[in-house]
Order: C-alpha cells, then structure tokens, then sequence
C-alpha cells in the first residue's frame, strides 16, 4: 500500500485569547496508519488534536489561522458544515466519558443523529461497533444496563466502539489511557492495531513507551510547536534534535 | 465585656433554642390544628359530590376539578416558554447584555405581588382580549407568576449537567439542537420537574391572582371558557363570609395535603437528582 | 422531523421566548399604568398619596391611610418573623447535627407552600380573639396582621438564611475557635458577618412577599379605613384595598384601585432597589 495523505497541515497557528497555544505546526498525517504524538502535558498536542475535528469552533477564546487539509479540502472553508466534519473524525477523550443511557444507546447515538432508524441495521451496527472495540464479548448480554456502571476501561471502549458505530474516515484519541489500569490499555491498543487497516489513527498519549508500541509515525510536541515528525523507529532510535532524546530518555516531562 | 463569655453563650444559645421551637411550634401548631379539625370532615361524599347552598353543605368537586384545570393550563403553557427561556440562556448565548435584561425582566417578574397580577389578568385577558372570567384568563395569569420560577429551577437543572456531555454529543457530530434535545434536556429533566412541581404548588394555593380572572363558578367547569372556583378561592369565601367553618377546615384540609404531597414529591424528584449526580 | 426545524428557526423561536419574561413585565406595567397612571393625575398626586379620605361614592381618593397600613403591617411582620428566623437559621445551621437538619430544612420548606388563604384563617379564628379577649381591641388588627405575616414570611427568610450560613468555609469557624472563642462568639464575630449578605437577601424577599400578601392579610386587619394610632387599631393595606373593591368597581372608581397598583409597584420597586443598593455596598466593603 502507498502512502496517501490523509490530513495535510500547513502553517497551524492556533491562539487562546492573546496567547499562542500553536506555532505553525506542518504535518502530512498518512492514511492507514497510526499517528502518535508524543509530548509533555500543555504542550499544545491537545489543542491541535481539536483543531483537526473543529472542536475549537465551541471555545470563542481561540482562533486559529493556517491550512488543514482532510482529502485535500480544507476543513476551515466557509461551504464545510463542522457538524457533517465531526462525523467523519471521531475522537476519544481523556476521560472515558458515556452518556447516561443503556450501552446500547450509547453506540447508536452517532448513526441515530444522521436519521438511522432501522432496528436492524443499528443492532448490526451495535454488534460490528463493540466487537471492534473489544467489548462486544463483555457486554453482549446486558446492552440495556446502563453505561455508568460499566468499569473505567470498559468504558473506555463503549467511547471508541461509540465512534466505530458512526463508521468515520478518522479516528483521534486523547490520552485515552491516561486513567487506565495496563490490561485495560493493552486491549485499547490491539483494537486499535486491529483498526488502523481501516482507518486513520491519531494517538496523542504522554506514555512514550505507548508510542512506541503502536505508532507507526511519531511527533514530538514540545512548548507549543512540533520539534520532530518521522516514523516511529526513527524518533525512537535517532532523534535529530536533543530536545527529543532528552524527552524520550527521561529527562523531563 | 464585663459578662464572662461562659454566661453569653448559655444565655445566647438558650435563647436561640426557644425561638427556633416557637417557630417549630408555630408551624407544626398550624398544620395540627387545620388537619385536627378538617380530617374528621373528610370523606368520599366531600371530595365527589357537588356544593349545595353556597358550600354550606355538600362537597367541592367542582372545585377540585376547577383547580386541577387551572394549574395544569397555567403549567402547560409556561413550562415551554421557561425551560425555552433557560435553554436560550445557557446554550444559545453567552453572558451579555441580552443575557442580563432577560435575567432582570424574570427578577422583576418575580418580585410582583400577586395582587397585580390579578389586576392585570383583569384588565388585560378579561376585558381587554374578552376572554371574560375564565379557566383561560386564569391559567394565562397564572402562567406570567410562575413564569420566573421555571426559568430559574430550569436554568439551574440545565447548568448543573455536566459539560463534558456535550462535548462528547458535539464531537459525535450532533448540531446545537440535537445536543439540547438528546442529551441536556433528559439530563436536566428531574431538575426542571422540580420546577414545574414548585409552580404547582403555588398556583395551587393562590387566590389574588385567580379570583379576578377566572371568577367564582360553582358549575363544573366543560371548557376553557368557563369560570372555575379553585379550592383555595372557595375556602376564602367560605371563610370570609362566614358560610361554613366546618368545610372551610374541611377543604384547607384538602388545600394542605395536596400542596404537601407536591411538595414531598419534588424533593424525592430533587433528592434522586442530586444522589444520581453523585454516583 | 428533525429536518423540518432547521438549526437557525430553532435558534430564532428560542430567542422570540426567551424574551417572554420580558414582555410579561413590561406588559403588565404598561397595562397597570395605562389604567391608573391618568387617573393620578386627575385626582392630583398630592390629593391621591395623602388625602386621608376615601370614599370613591363621593369622589374622594385619598389612599394615605392605606400607604400607613401597608407599612406598618409590612414592618411589623420584621419585628415578628426576623429575630425568630435569624434565631432558627442560626440555632440549625450550628448546633444541630446534619441528620436532624435534612429533616428539619425540608419541614420547614414545606411549611411555605402552606396557602396565604389558610394563614389568614388561622389568624381570624385563633390568634385576633386571643387579641381581642386580652389586649382589647377589634382583635383584627395591625398585631394580628404583623403576627401572621411575621410567620408567613418565616420560611423563606429560615431557609435562605440557613443557606448562607452553611455556606461560610469551615475555616472561618475553626480560625475562631483556635483563638480561644467560644462557640457564640465564633457565630457572633466569625460566621454572621460572613453570611450578611445572603441573610439580607433572605430578609428583602420576605419583605417583599410581606408587602405584596393579600388575602391572610384581608382577613386578619380588619381593613378599616383610618390611621392607626396603636397596634391594636385595624388598617387596610394597599393590596387589600385593591381586593376587597375590585370585585364591584366601575368607572373612576376601579381606575383608583388600579391607580392604588401603580403605588404598589412603586413602593415595591423602591424597596428592592434600596435593598439591593445596600447588599451591593456590604459585599463591597468586605
């Protein structure tokens, strides 16, 4: 398979109020693969993970300017509705977060607001959501309990699988271990190792070891710029800059 | 200071403790006192059956009816405009001056004794829009009083659901309104009940507001045009005039324990909201 | 269905609604207005505020001794229901344990929503022949009305009082303490002053229910139309007299009491505005 270029990002300055939060980020994120970006905490990853899916359209303090470009269109053109954008680019939070609704809602709540109505076709969606996300086996029974009663892990995956259901060209994640035990964060990466034949992956994680495990290209964000991009073994093994060793060895962050 | 603050504090505490059971006692005295002398009157003939000889005798029905009626039109047309009012104000717009003149109008509005609203609903829904004495004229006065009570309780329900929930909706590709309507909305629910329950009971025992707009008919009432007598209208006029001390026990009685059991109610409603919000 | 209420027409009907509390306001002051204001100025606005002569047969408007009444009654429902509010607000929020007070609270919540009517009732049959047996008098009075309205207005101040004072930080109280005060004096100098604000808020929206009742009011004063000279003596209020004539006025006369409305909103405007003023200079100066 070539590499195709799933998002291109030209000169991405993002600002909250007066304060520059991003400093002209360039990236080529390539489809069918896993984007890790790896980085200390504040150091902007979080923000430009929003700007991909105009989620920093709902806070008027930041404005951004610059070039995203998602299958060569840019997603900040006026004729770009950002509700029919965040369809096609799911993100995970931090926090596993379920609405307070049956597991079964929860994954049918993306298809049900484009008007699916077809009992059928969104227990199948349902089945093919959580068996991708790893769940389906833990949950298959009691679908209709509620989703706050699911463990913070299992949580975790209703959040993706509710994604999965809503069948997105990108899938972003957050630091979506970041409140898990390892078992938990182990099945979260082979689903997403599993996903990626399908679907582009953005992985913003503060875990360099996690990067290393399954990205296949890795940026290193540092004090609101992005210091290096290449694929994973690379960053790992030479990093060109010593700000990325010194991260990646430990000696801050 | 000359007394020793040992003694300042037996004597100051003393005194807290009598005032606090007055008061106890005051209102416990007067719940008793009602309840002691309406229960015994009670019985299924009062509450079914019609007034006879101006409520001398004979039950309040129809004013059961009228109540009911009244409270639930007035709840049914104010309940869209207050919850309406909330949703603009928490989701469709940020703090402005906009934001502070409609937040002052429902302070204002809240502030008005109730006896102006009467005369409003007079001369405005009687008279002027000649809608006469009527269960319409009543309920729509009605629902200009209660009006700030559900924006406020709504407001609050509203603010307190959590905004990583709509953040998680937005992110799913919902628009503004399919955020309002499938997730703050539901979520918010028991806490705007609680509103509307509040309202209730205030409509319920009201009698300014409602003897000059929906009348004193003693008929049971067959539609929105008619004029009703409420439970808390006839119980003044039994009481003014003198009719009956008897049934006037009798319906306060009936008055009390409606207006406590959705009272009870909205605090079980409130109770669960917060202990789920905690979970 | 969705479909069919597009995002933007949504986002218009909720803008018209959430001026209706607005429009509420405005048209019932312009309505009141309308129907009093050029009856004030045909009677003059010194011969309608202070004239003690009323009788609307003859011409003669004078709504002086009901502005007395409403004021008398609305301050003596403060020196009733104050201290006892303040006393209850204090004794539950600092000495009785949290169980107790999730019972207590709730009760006394509850005892608000007791209609104005059956106060009134209880203030006919009970407490004016107790006036009247031994302090003399017609019994209905200025006490009976200050008595009843000073429990009616309970409740509200009670429980928003005791919001306030649950609200001041624990460390307040432990500071107090670690200096060797007692448990009073900790209250005195530590918590009150902490709370005012919110007890003052509390004390205006009691004023505010107080000035504004009506039929506990109607049934307990007597409504007589004179200037009082002692407690004892009956008055009539604003509102009452607005009730009370409203049912058979015609012509000049229901514009009167109409009239008698502007006064009423005036005074009550008045009165919040000050109170407001007065809390926002408190929490400025802390």
């Amino acid at each position: 398979m070539t590499d195709r270029s799933k998002f291109i990002i030209e000169n991405l300055n993002a600002y909250w109020s007066d304060v520059q939060v991003l400093r002209s980020i360039n990236i080529n994120i390539v489809s069918n693969k896993i984007l890790g970006i790896i980085g200390p905490s504040g150091s902007g990853k979080t923000v430009f993970l929003r700007t991909l899916n105009r989620l920093n359209d709902l806070v008027p303090e930041i404005r951004i300017d610059g070039r995203i470009l998602l299958d060569g269109k840019d997603i900040y053109d006026p004729d770009v509705d950002p509700v029919e954008l965040r369809k096609k680019i799911g993100i995970v939070f931090a926090l596993p977060i379920p609405l307070p609704a049956s597991i079964h809602d929860n994954v049918i709540y993306g298809p049900s607001l484009s008007g699916i109505r077809n009992r059928h076709k969104l227990d199948e969606l349902v089945e093919k959501s959580l068996k991708s996300a790893f769940l389906w086996d833990e949950v298959r029974d009691r679908l209709t309990t509620s989703a706050m009663r699911l463990s913070g892990g299992q949580q975790q995956r209703l959040c993706l699988a509710r994604i999965l259901a809503m069948e997105p060209d990108v899938i972003m994640l957050d630091e979506p271990c970041s409140g898990l035990d390892p078992i938990s964060t182990s099945q979260i990466e082979s689903a997403l190792t599993e996903l990626k034949k399908e679907y582009t992956i953005i992985l913003v994680t503060n875990n360099t070891k996690q990067a290393a495990r399954v990205a296949d290209n890795t940026a290193f964000f540092l004090m609101n710029e992005m210091i290096e991009y290449g694929p994973t073994d690379v960053i790992f093994t030479v990093p060109r800059d010593k700000r990325t060793i010194d991260y990646i060895t430990g000696r801050f962050g | 200071m000359i007394i020793r603050p040992k003694y300042t504090q037996v004597l100051a505490v003393s005194l807290l403790v009598l005032a606090t059971l007055a008061t106890l006692a005051i209102l416990v005295f007067i719940i008793v006192f009602v309840l002691g002398k309406g229960l015994p009157n009670i019985n299924a003939e009062f509450l079914f059956s019609n007034p006879e000889d101006m409520g001398r005798a004979g039950g309040i029905f129809p004013t059961i009816v009228g109540t009911v009626a009244l409270t639930l039109t007035a709840i049914c047309i104010a309940t869209p405009f207050g919850v309406g009012t909330a949703v603009f104000l928490t989701e469709y717009t940020r703090e402005s001056r906009i934001t502070r003149i409609i937040r002052f109008g429902a302070d204002c509005l809240a502030g008005i004794p109730s006896i102006i609203f009467g005369l409003f609903g007079f001369i405005f829904f009687v008279t002027y829009l000649r809608m006469g004495w009527s269960i319409l004229s009543g309920s729509l006065t009605l629902a200009f009083m209660i009006l700030p009570t559900i924006i406020r309780t709504s407001e609050e329900a509203i603010k307190s659901v959590p905004y990583s929930y709509r953040e998680v909706s937005f992110s799913l590709g919902a628009t503004l309104w399919q955020t309002v309507y499938k997730v703050v909305l539901p979520n918010a629910l028991p806490g705007i009940l609680t509103g509307v329950m509040l309202s209730v009971g205030r409509s319920i025992g009201e009698t300014a507001a409602i003897i000059f707009t929906a009348g004193s008919s003693l008929r049971t009432p067959h539609s929105l045009f008619d004029s009703v007598r409420t439970m808390s209208v006839h119980f003044y006029i039994l009481a003014r005039e003198g009719l009956s001390n008897e049934k006037a026990y009798a319906t306060a009685t009936v008055l009390i324990v409606s207006i406590l059991m959705i009272n009870l109610s909205s605090y079980w409603l409130m109770n669960r909201f917060i202990l789920r919000k905690t979970k | 269905m969705m479909k069919l209420f597009s995002e933007k027409s949504i986002k218009k009907a909720l803008t018209v609604i959430a001026f209706s509390a607005i429009a509420a306001l405005l048209l019932i002051v312009v309505f009141i207005i309308l129907e009093g204001l050029p009856f004030i100025f045909k009677v003059g606005i010194s011969d309608f505020l202070f004239s003690s002569e009323w009788e609307p047969q003859m011409g003669r408007f004078g709504i002086f001794p009901m502005i007395i009444g409403s004021l008398v009654v609305t301050l003596g429902s403060m020196i009733v229901g104050i201290p006892l509010a303040l006393s209850g607000a204090i004794f539950l929020s600092e000495f009785v344990p949290r169980w107790a007070m999730r019972i207590i609270k709730p009760t006394i919540e509850l005892l608000a929503g007791i209609p104005s009517v059956v106060y009134g009732f209880i203030g006919v049959m009970v407490l004016a022949p107790l006036i009247r047996d031994y302090l003399g008098g017609p019994g209905l009075s200025i006490l009976a009305a200050s008595i009843i309205l000073g429990i009616m207005i309970l409740p509200t101040i009670l429980s928003i009082s005791i919001d306030s004072l649950k609200a001041v930080p624990q460390s307040y109280r432990e500071g107090a303490f670690a200096l060797g005060a007692t448990h009073w004096q900790t209250i005195h100098m530590a918590v009150l002053p902490a709370a005012k604000s919110g007890i003052i808020a509390g004390i205006i929206l009691g004023l505010g229910r107080a000035i504004g009742e009506t039929m506990a009011v109607i049934m307990v004063t007597g409504n007589a139309v004179i200037l009082p000279k002692s407690p004892l003596y009956s008055v009539r209020t604003l509102t009452a007299n607005i009730a009370l004539e409203m049912g058979y006025a015609t012509g000049m006369h229901r514009q009167s009491l109409f009239a008698t409305g502007v006064i009423l909103l005036i005074i009550i405007m008045v009165l919040n505005y000050t109170a407001t003023i007065a809390i926002r200079r408190r929490v400025g100066k802390k």
